[in-house]
C-alpha cells in the first residue's frame, strides 16, 4: 500500500521493529491517535469496572457509587446457571455442566475422534437429559419447562449440533444425488430454511407445531424450539458438507471402486473423511454462529443465558443495571465464541501441515 | 414413517450404486413419504382449526386493524387493514435492511483498509473490533444498545455531538431538508454534474487511449458540480431550506426524527455486520496476488492508483460473493427488532396473529416476504458479480 519499498532506503536512524509506527508524519499521527484512543478507553474502562466498581455490597452502595456494579452479577450469579430450576436439583445441573465440559474437552482431542466418542455423545446426552429432570432416577423432578439459565444455552447448542449434524449430512448428500426428486426436496429444505431468519423459524416451531401435531399430544416449549434449531443447523450445515463433498477430487471415489468397495463403502471410508476433514473451519464457523443464536430462544419464551440476564434486570431490588448484566453476558459469549474462533484456526494450521508432511 | 426406516436404509447402500428401477422406487416411495407426512400434518391443523373455531383463508387482511404502530415509513392508522398494517411492517423491514446494507459497506471497506494498515498500532484496533464484533450475540448487542439509548438524558439535556443533531432518550434528531422546488432543482443540478463528469471520464479516456494522454478533467468536473447546483437554486422561486430541530417545551419540534428503537436497531445490526464486512474485505484484497502490487509499482502508478485501479477491481471478486451473504443476513437478523420492540415485519406479524390467531396465513406471508427479499439481493449482487467478472480473451 505503501511506496516504501521503491523508494530509496533511508539511512537507518529508526530501529526496524519501531519503523512501522513512526516512518512518515501521517504514520505518527496515526500511532498518536491510536494511542490516544486506546488510553482514554482503557481510563475509562479502568475506572468503571474495577476502580470505581462495587464489588461487594447492596444497591444502595451501587447506587452510591459511579462505577460498575459488580455485586448485581455476584447476587445473581445462582440465578444465571441454574434459572427456575429447584433448589435440590441443582447438584444435577453441576453434574450435567461437567458432563458436557468433560465431553467437549474430550472430543478437542483429535486421538479420540471416531466411533466411540460418536456413541459416548449420544449416550451421555440421552443421560444428561433424563438424569437432569430427575423422574426416572427416582430424584425430585425438574421438569423440563423449569430449564433455564446457563444449562438451557448449553443444551440447545450441543443438542442441536448433536442433531443437525447427521440431518445436515443427509441433505447435503441428498442435493448431491442424481436422483432428482432427492436432489429437489434437498434444494427446497436448504433454500427455504436459509432464506428465512432464524426468528422465523422459531415462530414457525412455537406456534405452528401444536397445530400441525394430533389432539392431546403437547411438546414442551424448550423442545419445540430445539427441533427450530435442529431444523435451522441442519440447511446451514448441509451447505458446508456440500462443500466439502465436493471439494473431494472424483478421482477418490473411482479409486475406491476400483478396490472394488460399494458407493457406501467408499462414501464413508473414503471420501467423507476427507470431505469432512476439508471444511472444518467452516463447521466450526457455523458451530459459533448456533451457538450465538442460542439467544433468540428468549424470544418464544425460553429462559436461556441470556433471558435470566433479562429477567434479573426487572428485579424491583437491583434495578437499572442493564449496562453491568449485558457486559457480563457479552464477556461470557466472547470468551466461548473466541475460543472455538481459535480452536478452528488451531486446527487448520495443524490440518495443513498433516496434509504437507 | 419409522418401522420402514431399517429396511429403507439397507436398500439406500445398494441404490446409491444402482440406476435403473430400484432408484424410481426409492424416488417414489420417498416422495409418498413426504406426501404422506404432509397430508398428515395438514389434517391434523385442519382438525385443530376445526375444534379451536379458527378461521382459514385471507379474509381476515381486509378487516380493519385497530392496533397502532409505533413508526412507520408509509401512512397508516389503526383503521387501515390488516394487510396495510402489514406492509407497514415490511417497509419498515426494508428501510433499516437498506440503510444497514449501505452503512455497513461504507463502515465495512473503511476498516477492511485499515486492518491491512502498515501501522501495527491501527490493524490490531481495528481487529479488535473485529472480534467483539464478531463473538458477541447479535440480540446482546441489541439489547446494550437499546438500553443505552433508552438511558439518555431527556431532551433538555440531550446529546449534541455535532450543530442541529440531538441524541436523547427520545431518539435521533437530525436536520432535514423541506422539499421544495429549491431542492428539486438543486438536486436535479447535481444529477446533471454527475452525468456530465461520467461522459468527460469516458471522453478523456478514449482521448488516453488514442494518444496516450490523459486530459485533465478534474477541474472541469468539479467546475460542473459547483455550478450546476447553484444555477438549480438560483433559478427556483424558494431557496433551499433546512429544518433545523429545536428544542421547544419538553421535546424537540422540526427535522427529522428517528425513533430509539430505530437508532439501537440499525447501530447494533451495523456494528455486528460491519465486523464481518470488514473480514470479507480484508480476505479479498489480501487474495490479489502480490505480483499485481509489484507490477503496477513498476508501472510507475501512485499508490492510491494501484489500489483503485488495480487491487480493488480484482479484490471485488472474491469479495461480493460472501458480501451478498452479508447482506443477506442482515436483512434477515433485522427481524430481531421484534426483541427491542420495533414495528418490524415479524413484530408486526406477531400482533396480527395475536388478534387473529390466524397463524398458518400469516407466517405464510412473512416467510415469503423474507425469501422474495433475499431472492431480490441475491439476484442484484449476481448482476453486480457478473459486471466484475474477470473477461478472459
Amino acid at each position: 500500500m505503501t511506496t516504501t519499498a521503491l523508494s530509496r532506503p533511508a539511512p537507518g536512524r529508526l530501529p526496524a521493529g519501531l519503523k512501522p509506527l513512526f516512518s512518515g508524519w501521517t504514520n505518527i499521527a496515526i500511532t498518536a491517535a491510536c494511542t490516544a484512543i486506546t488510553l482514554w478507553l482503557a481510563a475509562k474502562l479502568y475506572a468503571w469496572g474495577w476502580a470505581e466498581a462495587v464489588i461487594h455490597g447492596d444497591a444502595t452502595a451501587c447506587r452510591a457509587a459511579s462505577g460498575a456494579c459488580w455485586a448485581f452479577i455476584a447476587d445473581k450469579f445462582d440465578f444465571f446457571v441454574f434459572g427456575f430450576i429447584p433448589e435440590a436439583a441443582h447438584w444435577r445441573v453441576l453434574f450435567v455442566l461437567g458432563l458436557i465440559a468433560a465431553m467437549i474437552a474430550a472430543s478437542l482431542y483429535r486421538a479420540f475422534w471416531g466411533r466411540t466418542l460418536l456413541i459416548t455423545w449420544v449416550v451421555a446426552l440421552v443421560f444428561a437429559a433424563l438424569f437432569l429432570q430427575g423422574d426416572a432416577f427416582g430424584l425430585t423432578p425438574a421438569p423440563l419447562r423449569t430449564w433455564s439459565g446457563l444449562v438451557v444455552t448449553i443444551w440447545i447448542a450441543v443438542v442441536a449440533l448433536a442433531t443437525a449434524y447427521p440431518l445436515g449430512l443427509i441433505l447435503a448428500l441428498g442435493r448431491l444425488s442424481q436422483m432428482r426428486a432427492v436432489r429437489l426436496l434437498s434444494i427446497a429444505w436448504i433454500e427455504l430454511v436459509r432464506g428465512v431468519p432464524l426468528i422465523s423459524i422459531l415462530f414457525l416451531a412455537s406456534i405452528m407445531v401444536p397445530l400441525f401435531l394430533p389432539e392431546g399430544i403437547e411438546l414442551e416449549v424448550l423442545v419445540r424450539a430445539q427441533v427450530g434449531f435442529t431444523i435451522f443447523g441442519s440447511a446451514y450445515l448441509a451447505e458446508i458438507f456440500r462443500a466439502g463433498l465436493q471439494s473431494v477430487p472424483k478421482g477418490q471415489s473411482e479409486g475406491a471402486a476400483s478396490l472394488a468397495l460399494t458407493r457406501w463403502q467408499a462414501l464413508r471410508l473414503v471420501v467423507l473423511p476427507q470431505a469432512l476433514k476439508a471444511v472444518i473451519p467452516a463447521q466450526v464457523n457455523t458451530f459459533i454462529m448456533i451457538f450465538k443464536d442460542t439467544s433468540l430462544v428468549l424470544v418464544i419464551g425460553v429462559f436461556d443465558l441470556l433471558g435470566t440476564f433479562k429477567a434479573s434486570l426487572s428485579d424491583p431490588a437491583w434495578l437499572g443495571f442493564s449496562t453491568e448484566a449485558y457486559v457480563a453476558g457479552a464477556v461470557f459469549y466472547f470468551a466461548v465464541c473466541f475460543g472455538m474462533s481459535l480452536y478452528s484456526r488451531h486446527l487448520e494450521t495443524k490440518l495443513s501441515r498433516d496434509h504437507q508432511r | 414413517m419409522t418401522p420402514a426406516a431399517p429396511a429403507r436404509s439397507r436398500n439406500f447402500a445398494d441404490l446409491w450404486n444402482d440406476a435403473g428401477v430400484r432408484k424410481t422406487v426409492f424416488q417414489a416411495a420417498l416422495v409418498a413419504c413426504v406426501a404422506a407426512v404432509a397430508f398428515l400434518l395438514w389434517w391434523n391443523a385442519s382438525g385443530n382449526i376445526a375444534r379451536r373455531g379458527l378461521e382459514v383463508g385471507f379474509a381476515f387482511l381486509q378487516r380493519t386493524a385497530n392496533f397502532a404502530i409505533g413508526e412507520s415509513v408509509i401512512p397508516y392508522s389503526p383503521a387501515d387493514s390488516y394487510a396495510r398494517a402489514l406492509l407497514a411492517g415490511l417497509s419498515n423491514t426494508v428501510v433499516v435492511a437498506l440503510f444497514g446494507c449501505l452503512l455497513t459497506t461504507v463502515f465495512g471497506v473503511l476498516f477492511g483498509v485499515l486492518r491491512l494498515s502498515p501501522n501495527p498500532f491501527l490493524s490490531r484496533l481495528v481487529g479488535l473490533y473485529v472480534e467483539i464484533g464478531r463473538n458477541v450475540p447479535l440480540l446482546l448487542q441489541l439489547f446494550f444498545w437499546y438500553s443505552l439509548c433508552t438511558r439518555l438524558s431527556g431532551p433538555r439535556q440531550a446529546l449534541s455531538p455535532l450543530p442541529g443533531v440531538f441524541l436523547s432518550n427520545r431518539g435521533l434528531r437530525l436536520p432535514s431538508f423541506v422539499a421544495n422546488d429549491g431542492l428539486l432543482l438543486t438536486v436535479l443540478g447535481l444529477a446533471i454534474a454527475s452525468v456530465v463528469w461520467l461522459v468527460l471520464r469516458r471522453w478523456a479516456g478514449h482521448v488516453q487511449e488514442r494518444t496516450g494522454q490523459r486530459p485533465r478533467i478534474l477541474p472541469w468536473g468539479l467546475a460542473a458540480l459547483v455550478l450546476a447546483p447553484l444555477a438549480g437554486s438560483q433559478l427556483a422561486t424558494s431557496p433551499i431550506a433546512i429544518d433545523v430541530p429545536e428544542l421547544r417545551g419538553f421535546n424537540f419540534v422540526g427535522g427529522q426524527e428517528f425513533s430509539p428503537e430505530f437508532v439501537a436497531l440499525l447501530f447494533g445490526l451495523v456494528f455486528y455486520t460491519t465486523a464481518f464486512v470488514t473480514e470479507i474485505v480484508r480476505g479479498g484484497i489480501q487474495s490479489v496476488p502480490k505480483g499485481q502490487w509489484e507490477a503496477a509499482r513498476a508501472l510507475g502508478l501512485p499508490a492510491q492508483r494501484i489500489m483503485r485501479l488495480v487491487i480493488l477491481p480484482q479484490a471485488m471478486r472474491t469479495i461480493i460473493p460472501p458480501l451478498a451473504s452479508q447482506y443477506i443476513n442482515l436483512t434477515k437478523n433485522s427481524s430481531l427488532a421484534v426483541a427491542i420492540g420495533f414495528p418490524d415485519l415479524i413484530n408486526i406479524s406477531n400482533t396480527v396473529i395475536n388478534q387473529t390467531g390466524q397463524a398458518l396465513e400469516v407466517i405464510f406471508i412473512f416467510m415469503g416476504s423474507y425469501l422474495t427479499l433475499n431472492l431480490m439481493i441475491s439476484a442484484l449482487m449476481n448482476r453486480l458479480n457478473a459486471a466484475f467478472a474477470a473477461r478472459e480473451r
